[in-house]
């Protein structure tokens, strides 16, 4: 049974439709990758499947529960979120930012408890956070400021956790290790991942199913082999016979060449055969 | 020593971090220790000399099952107990007051500029007096005059109407709620200067009113101000975690369960009622909900659950000590409180911001 659907789901600022009566479905232990050209309304749907903006219509429903009828410290007991460069505030240190995972599990005017701590330790060891816990986050790096932010989620200790571009800071260690530990976590503890991420081949390497949205609708989903495909990588993002075969693991790898865009045309001649 | 491979190794020390509660808790306790001591002081300060021992006698013989036999006169007792301890309990509580409500504002608003008066509560309280110095009425409830009642009654009137011009949809932006706070405490201060203007012999009256002062307290003040200050106080106490999160984005507190939109209603609700409950006797006083809240952020940290009862011991203590100086340095004559807490609590900022070498993490 799924653990989070996504049924007919219509998102829309004003006038402007950002999501079109989209429907897709995640299992649990399942990574699911949303991918799609900028401002075809991943982060949106991001929003909407947190319950931070509310859909036009359609539903989001967890555990088989409407999640616009569950409260919102309940909610967030059961799902984490990894927003796109989050705003934090300078002057907390870098454990307390993570103790604030904590946050919906604690009754008003309780304190962390010694169990809580002992949670927050082991969020920023898995992020490798914990050498610098004690800074203030203004001295901190976008790289760092977003293992944070992971590190927070995983404090949550939610069922589900939704990633909205957690690698664009990184550099490429970073990146594998935050997307080893993810994908460790959802074949360990059954943990349900719902991930963003421009990085074509991270997508492919990791996610066990992925969603090509393209202007807010569902282009193609399955499994990589079946979304990243020369077809469906020129009709969504218009770039043409880039994609190939991973030489190790075989997973569908996109390479990139100069040239191969619409602006590319004019040395298009000059390819050699 | 070999390197440990995947670096994840976490040595023992990095499990001693903490946050810094233990020093927290000790300065709220010597804080406490200190208002005491500050309001002990400050009553046997002043033009008539009352010893320290006979101040503390007369004091102590006011709880129950203490008795001393009285060596004073009746008059010193009722300088003491009915002229300057009603003043002194009054400035402690519009201290706390006012500091706890600005740092209540500045971290609903995430704005370190943001003070007890930002959304129009002076402004609003001010025109109200105002407008309660030029009625030619006689007019009293419970024992007080007009101004107080429209001063207060002008204060949440402005929020109120603020908040409702500031709301998008179901939403109130923290943006929007500032600029209509703004230009609506503008509005107010325009008409407010033309009345003034026209004052006439009452300029003088208000212009005291406008820069604060405490020479008319009494404890029928303190019995209304309390309850107000009191309950605030507690509400926002509640809501300290959430405010942490709030520092947060709004979608990020979202995420972590807080309700934003009706934690922002209930924290702007209490810290307004609070101010306006605190301008209503004694006027506009002004630097204490901004100073107060970033000395305490600099020595102690922005963690609201001990930012705000810290910010509520230090306002109540900072502006006792004003007062104290306000009535003395120049005796008989008393210079506006607003004054003193420019000329002493400046400095004082301006150190702790120095000694910081001018980084400030807010």
């Amino acid at each position: 049974m799924a653990k989070l659907e996504v049924n007919d789901l219509t998102l829309a600022y004003g006038k402007t439709t950002v999501i079109d009566t989209m429907s897709f479905s995640v299992s649990k232990g399942e990574v699911l990758g949303l991918i799609g050209p900028n401002g075809s309304g991943k982060s949106t749907l991001i929003k909407a499947v947190s319950h931070v903006i509310t859909p036009r219509s359609g539903r989001v429903i967890l555990d088989s529960k409407d999640i616009s009828m569950i409260h919102r410290s309940e909610l967030a007991r059961l799902l984490a979120v990894v927003p796109q460069t989050p705003i934090l505030p300078s002057s907390f240190s870098a454990f307390e930012i993570v103790l604030m995972g904590r946050n919906p599990h604690l009754g008003l005017l309780r304190y962390e408890s010694e169990n809580d701590m002992e949670i927050t330790y082991r969020a920023m060891e898995r992020t490798a956070t914990l050498p610098f816990a004690e800074r203030r986050i203004g001295e901190l790096s976008g790289g760092e400021i977003q293992r944070i932010v992971i590190a927070r989620a995983l404090a949550q200790q939610t069922e589900v956790i939704l990633l909205d571009e957690p690698t664009a800071n990184l550099d490429i260690n970073h990146q594998l290790e935050i997307l080893d530990l993810i994908k460790s976590l959802c074949t360990l503890n059954h943990l349900t991942v719902i991930i963003t991420l421009h990085d074509l081949n991270l997508a492919a390497q990791y996610c066990d199913r992925l969603v090509l949205i393209k202007t807010g609708q569902v282009h193609a989903q399955g499994t990589p082999e079946e979304v990243i495909t020369t077809d469906n990588i020129r009709e969504v993002y218009g770039t043409d016979n880039c994609v190939y075969t991973h030489p190790v693991n075989g997973r569908p790898t996109v390479l990139l060449q100069a040239g191969g865009s619409r602006n590319g045309n004019l040395n298009r001649n000059n390819k050699p055969e | 020593m070999l390197k440990n491979a995947t670096g994840s190794l976490t040595p023992n020390s990095m499990r001693n971090i903490r946050p810094h509660w233990r020093g927290r808790v000790y300065a709220i306790a010597g804080l406490s220790i200190a208002v005491i001591v500050v309001v002990a002081v400050a009553t046997t300060i002043g033009s008539v000399e009352i010893p320290i021992f006979t101040t503390l006698r007369i004091l102590l013989s006011q709880l129950p099952f203490i008795d001393f036999s009285p060596d004073w006169t009746g008059s010193t007792e009722t300088i003491l107990l009915n002229i300057r301890l009603p003043r002194i309990i009054l400035a402690g509580l519009i201290g706390a007051a006012l500091a706890v409500a600005g740092a209540t504002y500045q971290g609903l608003f995430r704005n370190p500029l943001a003070d007890p008066y930002l959304i129009g509560a002076a402004q609003g309280a001010a025109l109200g007096a105002v407008i309660g110095f030029l009625l030619p009425v006689e007019f009293s409830a419970m024992g007080f005059g007009l101004i107080p009642i429209l001063a207060f009654t002008g204060a949440v009137v402005s929020v109120a109407v603020v908040y409702i011009l500031a709301r998008v949809g179901k939403t109130v932006p923290v943006t929007t709620l500032i600029l209509a706070g703004v230009a609506l405490g503008a509005l107010w201060g325009s008409i407010y200067s033309y009345l003034i203007i026209i004052s006439g012999d009452k300029i003088h009256g208000i212009i005291f009113w406008v820069m604060g002062s405490f020479s008319l307290s009494k404890w029928s003040e303190v019995g209304v101000v309390l309850p107000y200050v009191a309950i605030g106080i507690i509400v926002i106490l509640l809501y300290s975690r959430s405010l942490n999160i709030m520092q947060l984005d709004e979608e990020q507190a979202k995420q972590l369960g807080v309700n934003v939109e009706r934690t922002k209603l209930i924290l702007l609700a209490a810290a307004t009622l609070i101010t306006a409950a605190a301008v209503s006797f004694v006027g506009t006083i002004g630097f204490v909900g901004i100073i107060i809240p970033h000395a305490v952020r600099l020595i102690w940290g922005p963690d609201h659950r001990f930012l705000l009862p810290l910010s509520v011991l230090s306002g109540a203590i900072f502006l006792i000590l004003a007062d104290l100086i306000a009535r003395t340095v120049m005796s008989p004559t008393e210079i506006p409180i607003g004054i003193i807490t420019a000329i002493c609590g400046v400095p004082f900022f301006l150190y702790l911001l120095r000694r910081r070498k001018g980084i400030v993490y807010f």
